[in-house]
């Protein structure tokens, strides 16, 4: 293990060692906490010029005032009405090119897989102009399926990334043994693969999530109004309402940080497992 | 597709043709949707780049661009805003790559089994999980005149405190902080996961042999952190050529246009204040698009390399 366990140095090292991490920790999340702190102070201190003593009270009425006086919890329900969809579809659809570009070899695979990965990396600026005429042709500018619909499309590249190589390491004895008995294509994927693909969906689903909800630049260009922008586009619509009004900015930013939070919190295993796919051979 | 017509034949010569067909029939909505969104726009992008238009159609519902062949390029050469936003990417892209070290130094510094250091390494990933909105609304906070803790620091230090975002010269870096943040956060997650799969006995090897500390870090463990490192290098460089968000939120590109990007340059152009240049802002994007091909190439090399070693 590197570097050497702690436990095997000296006392004084291991009590350095205890000490640090907590205070490295606080230093590191400095400025959440801060803002943190800020979206429960009351805004008569902020006119002050209290921003770090002691808060003359905690004040939960920002939160009450941001949900009952701005749109900030349509904009929440945007975002999912988004994200979920597009997990689900992305999920779905890359689970089957997944299963084509492991199990087959087709005459072409390295060229579709190589065409998903690299999609993937591709700028969205060069996306936006054709991406934005599409779907105002379509109408579907400024609706939550147009926005869910190009997510989709373009998570489909990672995710197949993602599922190709997690089937390409199943047994492929499974597959050659039911070919054997004769069991059709679509029911080796269906009764075969999908079961096993149980942790590689977890872990998909949790990063797409966090993706999808995290973004912003697509929900700038896709939608517009209250109806349909989601909380990253929300936010900063509001952010330009309220110069300066920090506590009611904390208060947003903390709301739109929990659901992914949370997420992460509940799935961390899979999270990690997602994200770090590739970092070990 | 043949029907098999003679009974006899028909089990293999059906197998076959399920074979064959199945993977385009299971890949088909698939290879659909990112044609329609990602394959069939970036060849849009590029010939548009090659036009002026300002995203409009005329009553009949036709395309009101006129050609003006490499004009937009000529164009960009001359464009003051264009260098800056040219040079901008290039400090994202050299400072970015400052969460690799970073990373590395705090997934050693994590890399110990105390109590409770599960709950801390997830604490030291919480920037990464949480949208970079929220991260350039945290830093502007703390960066914001007159009391953000940035700017009281300045301070105290030195007697002036400085505006960070309000300074041509300096206001880029500031957003760059902001942005390694998460990453740092995110190279330290690669990490640990590879310094969790360094292999033991090696390490115990050279630590007979003597090895200790930087040597040990530089010839025994860095040779094996390699898969994950060049995952980090690939993210790192893609994460700051992409750097959108933040410029949005804590600047609008400002003072002065001083803190663009391209990727911001090429929104404010296509569909910013300063009216629909579709075919200018596509050729910028072409050029993002140039850049990034440079990074793509090589990860798609070295996987090929892999693949084919198999």
């Amino acid at each position: 293990m590197f570097p050497r366990p702690i436990q095997q140095s000296s006392a004084p090292a291991q009590w350095v060692y205890a000490i640090a991490l907590p205070i490295v920790l606080l230093l590191w999340l400095f400025p959440l906490l801060g803002v943190a702190l800020t979206s429960l102070r009351p805004a008569s201190d902020l006119a002050q010029g209290n921003y770090f003593g002691m808060p003359s009270g905690i004040a939960w009425e920002n939160y009450i005032f941001i949900f009952t006086e701005t749109p900030i919890g349509q904009y929440m329900v945007n975002s999912l009405w988004v994200t979920i969809p597009t997990v689900i579809g992305a999920v779905s659809l890359s689970l089957m090119t997944g299963f084509a570009l492991a199990v087959y070899g087709f005459r072409g695979n390295i060229l579709v897989f190589f065409m998903f990965v690299a999609g993937n990396f591709v700028p969205f600026q060069i996306l936006m102009v054709p991406v934005r005429d599409m779907t105002l042709q379509l109408g579907m500018y400024d609706t939550w399926y147009g926005l869910a619909l190009f997510h989709i499309a373009f998570q489909t590249g990672f995710c197949t990334l993602f599922m190709r190589n997690f089937i390409k390491a199943l047994p492929f004895e499974l597959i050659e043994a039911a070919r054997v008995e004769g069991v059709a294509e679509w029911r080796i994927f269906w009764f075969i693969v999908l079961p096993l693909m149980r942790p590689a969906i977890a872990a998909l689903s949790v990063l797409v999530f966090t993706f999808i909800w995290n973004d912003f630049f697509w929900a700038t260009v896709l939608t517009q109004g209250v109806d349909s922008q989601p909380i990253t586009a929300g936010l900063s619509s509001l952010n330009g309402q309220w110069i300066a009004q920090w506590h009611l900015v904390s208060a947003g930013s903390i709301l739109a940080a929990l659901p992914p939070v949370l997420m992460f919190f509940l799935m961390q295993k899979h999270f990690i497992a997602g994200l770090t796919l590739g970092a070990v051979k | 597709m043949a029907q098999a017509t003679g009974i006899s034949a028909a089990p293999s010569a059906r197998r076959w043709n399920q074979r064959t067909l199945a993977p385009w029939l299971f890949m088909a909505p698939g290879l659909f949707m990112f044609t329609v969104y990602v394959l069939w726009p970036i060849i849009q992008s590029v010939t548009l780049s090659f036009y002026d238009w300002n995203g409009l159609y005329n009553q009949n519902g036709e395309f009101t661009g006129t050609f003006v062949g490499i004009r937009n390029y000529a164009e960009l050469m001359t464009d003051p805003a264009f260098e800056t936003s040219l040079w901008n990417n290039f400090y994202w892209l050299a400072l970015y790559l400052l969460a690799l070290p970073a990373g590395l130094f705090i997934a050693i510094f994590l890399n110990q089994t105390v109590t409770g250091i599960r709950l801390y390494k997830s604490l030291f990933f919480f920037p990464f999980v949480i949208s970079q909105v929220v991260v350039g609304l945290i830093f502007a906070w703390f960066y914001a005149p007159n009391f953000g803790l940035f700017y009281l620091l300045t301070e105290a230090i030195t007697g002036k405190g400085t505006a960070i975002l309000a300074d041509p010269d300096l206001v880029t870096f500031g957003i760059i902080a902001a942005g390694l943040w998460p990453q740092i956060a995110y190279v330290m997650i690669l990490y640990l996961t590879g310094l969790n799969n360094v292999a033991p006995d090696q390490i115990e090897a050279a630590r007979l042999d003597g090895a200790k500390g930087w040597r040990m870090l530089w010839y025994v463990v860095l040779p094996q952190l390699r898969p994950a490192t060049f995952i980090a290098v690939i993210v790192t460089v893609i994460g700051a050529l992409r750097s959108f968000d933040l410029v949005s939120i804590m600047t609008n590109g400002g003072p002065f246009g001083s803190s663009r990007v391209l990727s911001y340059y090429m929104f404010e152009m296509a569909l910013g204040e300063f009216g629909f240049r579709m075919g200018y802002g596509a050729a910028i994007a072409v050029v993002l698009f140039a850049i990034m091909m440079i990074f793509i190439s090589g990860f798609i090399w070295k996987m090929w390399r892999d693949e084919t070693e198999r």
